[in-house]
């Protein structure tokens, strides 16, 4: 599948900004059997000082950008055409929930890809009784992961209302869960919690939802901004699955990942510190059309 | 030598040593097993007992004296937030032959070295992880192990340099490592002023005693950490989370007698990669950190994006190598307990061969057989967090369930240990050995541990020959009871070689000269500025004040024309008169004390205590003055410490770049003062009066008596407080000074011209000096205070933005 992505971030201080340092994670990942990128801009407005392009630990572009001189607004614009292979993973050959604690065990690695980062707290996740007990509830004890965390993703895509207004970027997993509503990144914080919490190692997944659905198909939620999702690990046989609890969906075609990380921390779209007072406003627009 | 031989001539010796003993079970470093005093503590001892016990207090109180002069303190944390304590020293020092000493050091060499193969294989090849050494989950938890420095190799091409090792002597009398500091590693500062203080306490004898001096090691880091800038035309520094921090007070002293700047996170930024200093003389590289800053709060935008103390930009200045931390960010996972479960063997794969010191045997219960042993063993251990830092004894109750342990979430022991074992270690329950410590006029056992400091220099690790003592408070022998009220003594290691001639010309204590030029960071320029300026404001109020009440006292009448013209002009600047000593005045006596504690490594601790000193005297005299005459004294005692507190500095601050803002800040806010204060009372419709207190406040009455034989009027009151450029008092003299200053500031002009902010001054300055008594309206006066307070905002822009 082939997409044309552009998506426009800006922002306008109540008062200019002396100085501000930011780091970008917006253009789609380059993945190998998954998904390609075929090219890309991203262009800012005003020019920075400095802009340097790195990769960060679990293997994300980062576009790191520095301005030293008084502004008001900034402007992110990002142009990318992308072609998405992934599939769904569709056998289950992931072991039972009882057997994972052997499995991570046996694992003797740091790498960026594996379970060993994504188990208990993280920098935006703190685990909780609540999305245990939760978790356990929706589950069958004698179940294979996989299937696990599709209980978990489809009690919670029932359970949970998405309404744009209930909550904001810092809003904590655990008050969203409490008052069962919230956004894309309130679902996928808390499927993560609950993961964590019998022992699945899980993450989070930054990216684009394609805006317009096929033919007959209903418009999915969280396609007019950046949209996330979660990726489990299912055992060693599996690996990694990623699963939508917005939508109920796995993660397949429609979905175009732009970072990975243990949390919202790790892949925010714009992480800045600027040196200003007073409020400010932002405003974001996507559009992710198939060729 | 038995006890009883040991105490010598005088009959104090049985009082001071009649109860001692060892504790059973647990050694004493006075006493050896068989109850005999051990030699290398036979000198000291001898030297006490022959002190009357009224000499011995006497001493002590000097000791004391000593450290509250330093401003030494502890910052205590209780229910009612946090306040400044005295600092609690236990006189008596530990001694320790030079001997035994040196088997410590070769143990604790051997485990910094240990370390930093670990903490380079940890954030490199992994090989622990993979050889099954460590587990990967347990790392992967930590929420030290810092993600975005994973392959960054430290620019100095070491991650460590500077460690502390907790120590103490278990139950078969050998040394055990209790626990591991190699974050931001604090009291080698403490351990200086414990020296200071005690050797000040035994004056006579440490001058005779061989007690190896601590200055060498000092010196020798300190020539490491210059060389550590290599080529490059930079400076070393020392990175404060601030002065809530509870260790700020040694920041302070460290950087003084170093004589490195102390910077917080926002003193710092980052261009191009390069580490920079915000200075009055624009950005300024540094390129060598000594932190006391924990790594995950120095950088909100790769590390934790909560903090509000951390400098943006400093891990890719470290990735791009532009900078040398001490230690690297990342070397805090050293740090977690559950991985003492593991150095041994690591120490025995890595190295091949055995720690030389152990340390305190921990189990990690993340498999299946040890989380058997433990809960077989629990009644002789301490189950804590696997992933904590803290040291053994500095764990909260929370954090540490032993035998009779509740299970938070329900269950057993046995059921927790099952359920979420890899979170949990198990701790032998070490008792420590006593030291002496001197308590209602005799010496007592008391359970201690030792703190002993490492610093990687030119020639390798080298361990300070002495330390940091913790005291326990009471008898309780378990390391782990020894929690928040106990006191700190000095370590004394003697015997070996005759301490040289060099290292006791560095007496603790002296600050080395400052051998990099001085630069003053952007943030202290304007603490000093408005500390320059609160302390100008109070004395203004207070001299107001004592006008007001002196007024009231004669007239009795707070609505007589007068009184309350000068209640209305108090409360234009937030001071309520009808308090005797108002809020307001505490308010700025506060903020005053506030911006001196935030340049504190840049401050004679006299004038610190003084400042300190009028704050709180003001606020005892809240509760007993009354207004009146009563009052008005009252002012009279705070002006007179005010003006203790300006001659001070004005006497004995060295004529540097922060000294100019302060002077800055004290003519900007006299000058504006002024104008306002006679733009009021030259008034023609102000009361009767008014412009004898305009002169009263403006400290003049005397010169007016003496330039001017006429009565006076109001050309004269303008004459002396505006136009006269012979009184310290005046507004163009204060404007004189302003500019005398700016005038030698960094960037006063730019390509030749004068810059912004000097034509601003010169402006103000000029239009003042061409005006007469006559062209001084009230309106022109005000007209006058505004743009002086303008030169406020400009000099922010130039120099503290």
């Amino acid at each position: 599948m082939l997409y044309d992505i552009t998506l426009s971030i800006t922002y306008e201080y109540e008062s200019p900004a002396n100085a501000g340092r930011h780091a970008l994670r917006l253009m789609p990942a380059a993945i190998h059997g998954e998904q390609r990128l075929i090219i890309g801009s991203l262009d800012l407005d005003p020019l920075p000082e400095e802009r340097f392009d790195r990769v960060d630990f679990f293997a994300n572009a980062v576009t790191d950008v520095a301005y030293r001189t008084p502004h008001r607004n900034i402007a992110f614009n990002l142009h990318a055409r992308i072609e998405r292979t992934a599939a769904p993973v569709s056998l289950d050959i992931s072991p039972p929930l009882s057997q994972m604690a052997h499995e991570l065990a046996g694992i003797r690695s740091l790498a960026p890809y594996e379970p060993a980062h994504f188990l208990d707290g993280s920098p935006r996740i703190t685990l909780d009784r609540a999305f245990t007990n939760y978790a356990l509830d929706v589950i069958d004890k004698n179940t294979s992961v996989q299937a696990a965390v599709e209980a978990i993703g489809q009690a919670l895509h029932r359970d949970i209302a998405f309404d744009a207004e209930a909550t904001t970027v810092d809003t904590t997993a655990l008050d969203a869960f409490t008052n069962r509503h919230g956004v894309c990144q309130d679902f996928t914080h808390i499927m993560i919690s609950c993961l964590r919490g019998i022992g699945i190692p899980a993450g989070y997944v930054s990216g684009f939802l394609r805006t317009y659905p096929p033919e007959g198909a209903e418009r999915l939620e969280g396609a007019d901004a950046m949209h996330a999702w979660v990726r489990a690990w299912c055992g060693v046989e599996i690996g990694w699955v990623e699963y939508d609890p917005t939508n109920a969906l796995r993660v397949g075609q429609d979905h175009i990942v732009v970072a990975r990380g243990r949390d919202y921390g790790d892949v925010a779209p714009v992480k800045g510190v600027l040196r200003s007072y007073g409020g400010q406003t932002t405003n974001q627009s996507v559009d992710v059309a198939p060729l | 030598m038995t006890l009883d031989q040991a105490t010598g001539e005088r009959t104090s010796a049985s009082s001071l040593l009649g109860a001692y003993h060892s504790l059973a079970g647990v050694p004493d470093e006075l006493l050896d097993a068989k109850g005999a005093v051990r030699p290398v503590w036979q000198p000291f001892l001898g030297h006490l007992s022959r002190m009357a016990s009224d000499d011995i207090s006497r001493r002590f109180a000097r000791g004391d004296q000593y450290l509250r002069d330093a401003g030494v303190f502890f910052r205590h944390y209780g229910e009612k937030g946090t306040s400044e304590r005295e600092w609690p020293l236990s006189h008596i020092p530990v001694v320790i032959d030079a001997k035994e000493w040196r088997q410590i050091a070769a143990g604790l060499i051997q485990r910094a070295e240990l370390l930093e193969d670990v903490v380079a294989d940890l954030y490199g090849p992994n090989r622990l992880v993979a050889e099954g050494y460590l587990p990967a989950c347990m790392i992967g938890k930590s929420p030290e192990w810092l993600r975005p420095l994973v392959g960054v190799t430290p620019r100095s091409g070491k991650f460590l340099h500077f460690l502390a090792f907790e120590i103490g002597r278990g139950p078969d009398g050998t040394w055990w490592v209790l626990g591991d500091r190699t974050q931001a590693p604090s009291g080698a500062g403490f351990a200086l002023e414990n020296r200071v203080a005690t050797s000040r306490v035994f004056n006579e004898f440490f001058a005779r005693a061989n007690v190896q001096r601590l200055a060498g090691f000092f010196r020798r880091f300190r020539d490491q950490l210059m060389a550590l800038r290599g080529e490059t035309e930079s400076r070393v520094a020392i990175l404060t989370p601030g002065l809530m921090n509870d260790t700020y007070f040694e920041h302070a002293y460290i950087a003084r007698y170093l004589g490195f700047m102390l910077l917080e996170g926002e003193d710092l930024t980052v261009e191009n990669g390069k580490l920079m200093v915000r200075t009055v003389a624009g950005l300024k590289p540094a390129s060598v950190l000594w932190r006391r800053l924990d790594a995950v709060w120095s950088d909100p935008l790769e590390l934790n994006e909560t903090s509000r103390i951390g400098t943006p930009g400093l891990v890719e200045a470290v990735r791009r190598g532009s900078v040398t931390m001490i230690n690297a960010l990342g070397a805090g996972i050293l740090e977690t307990r559950a991985l003492l479960a593991f150095l041994p063997l690591i120490c025995k794969g890595l190295r091949g061969e055995p720690l030389i010191l152990p340390n305190i045997a921990t189990w990690w219960c993340g498999e299946e057989r040890v989380r058997q042993y433990v809960a077989q063993n629990a009644g002789r251990m301490l189950i804590s967090r696997a992933l904590s830092t803290d040291l053994p004894f500095a764990a909260s109750g929370e954090d540490v369930r032993a035998g009779d342990f509740i299970c938070p979430e329900g269950g057993t022991l046995g059921d927790w240990l099952n359920s979420r074992g890899e979170e949990l270690v198990g701790q032998e329950a070490v008792t420590l050995s006593t030291t002496p410590a001197y308590i209602d006029g005799a010496l007592v056992p008391r359970p201690m541990s030792l703190r002993v400091f490492l610093a990687r220099t030119a020639d390798g690790w080298e361990v300070m020959s002495g330390g940091f003592a913790r005291i326990g408070k009471s008898q309780d022998a378990s390391a782990l009871a020894m929690q928040a009220g106990g006191t700190a003594a000095d370590v004394w290691v003697i015997g070996g070689e005759p301490t040289s001639a060099e290292t006791l010309l560095q007496q603790p204590g002296t600050p080395y000269l400052r051998s990099q030029p001085g630069i003053l960071p952007s943030r202290a320029a304007d603490n000093l500025f408005w500390l320059g300026r609160y302390v100008e404001r109070a004395e203004g109020a207070i001299r107001q004040l004592r006008a007001y009440h002196a007024r009231l006292s004669e007239t009795d009448d707070p609505a007589s024309p007068l009184v309350s013209a000068i209640g209305r002009f108090l409360q234009s600047s937030n001071v309520d008169p009808a308090e005797a000593i108002p809020g307001g005045l505490r308010t700025i006596l506060n903020s005053a004390v506030f911006s001196a504690s935030k340049v504190r490594d840049r401050f004679s601790v006299d004038g610190w205590l003084a400042l300190n000193d009028l704050a709180q005297t003001a606020e005892r005299m809240q509760e007993t003055i009354i207004p009146g005459d009563d009052a008005a004294q009252a002012m009279g005692v705070l002006l007179r410490k005010i003006t203790g507190f300006s001659g001070l500095v004005h006497e004995n601050m060295y004529r540097f770049t922060g000294w100019r803002f302060l002077g800055i800040g004290r003519s900007l806010e006299r000058a504006n003062a002024t104008a306002r204060l006679l733009a009021v009372f030259t008034d023609p419709s102000a009361p009767e009066g008014a412009l004898e207190l305009a002169l009263e406040v403006g400290d003049s009455a005397m010169s007016m008596n003496r330039r001017y034989a006429v009565a006076i009027s109001s050309a004269a009151v303008l004459d002396l407080l505006a136009l006269d450029t012979k009184n310290p008092r005046s507004i163009l003299y204060q404007l004189n000074e302003m500019q005398e200053h700016l005038s030698v500031l960094p960037g006063a002009h730019v390509h030749g011209q004068l810059s912004k902010l000097s034509r601003q001054m010169l402006q103000v300055q000029t239009s003042l000096a061409i005006s007469t008594p006559e062209t001084l309206t009230p309106g022109a006066l005000q007209a006058l205070s505004d743009e002086i307070a303008s030169l406020s905002v400009g000099l922010n822009e130039a120099y503290t933005r």
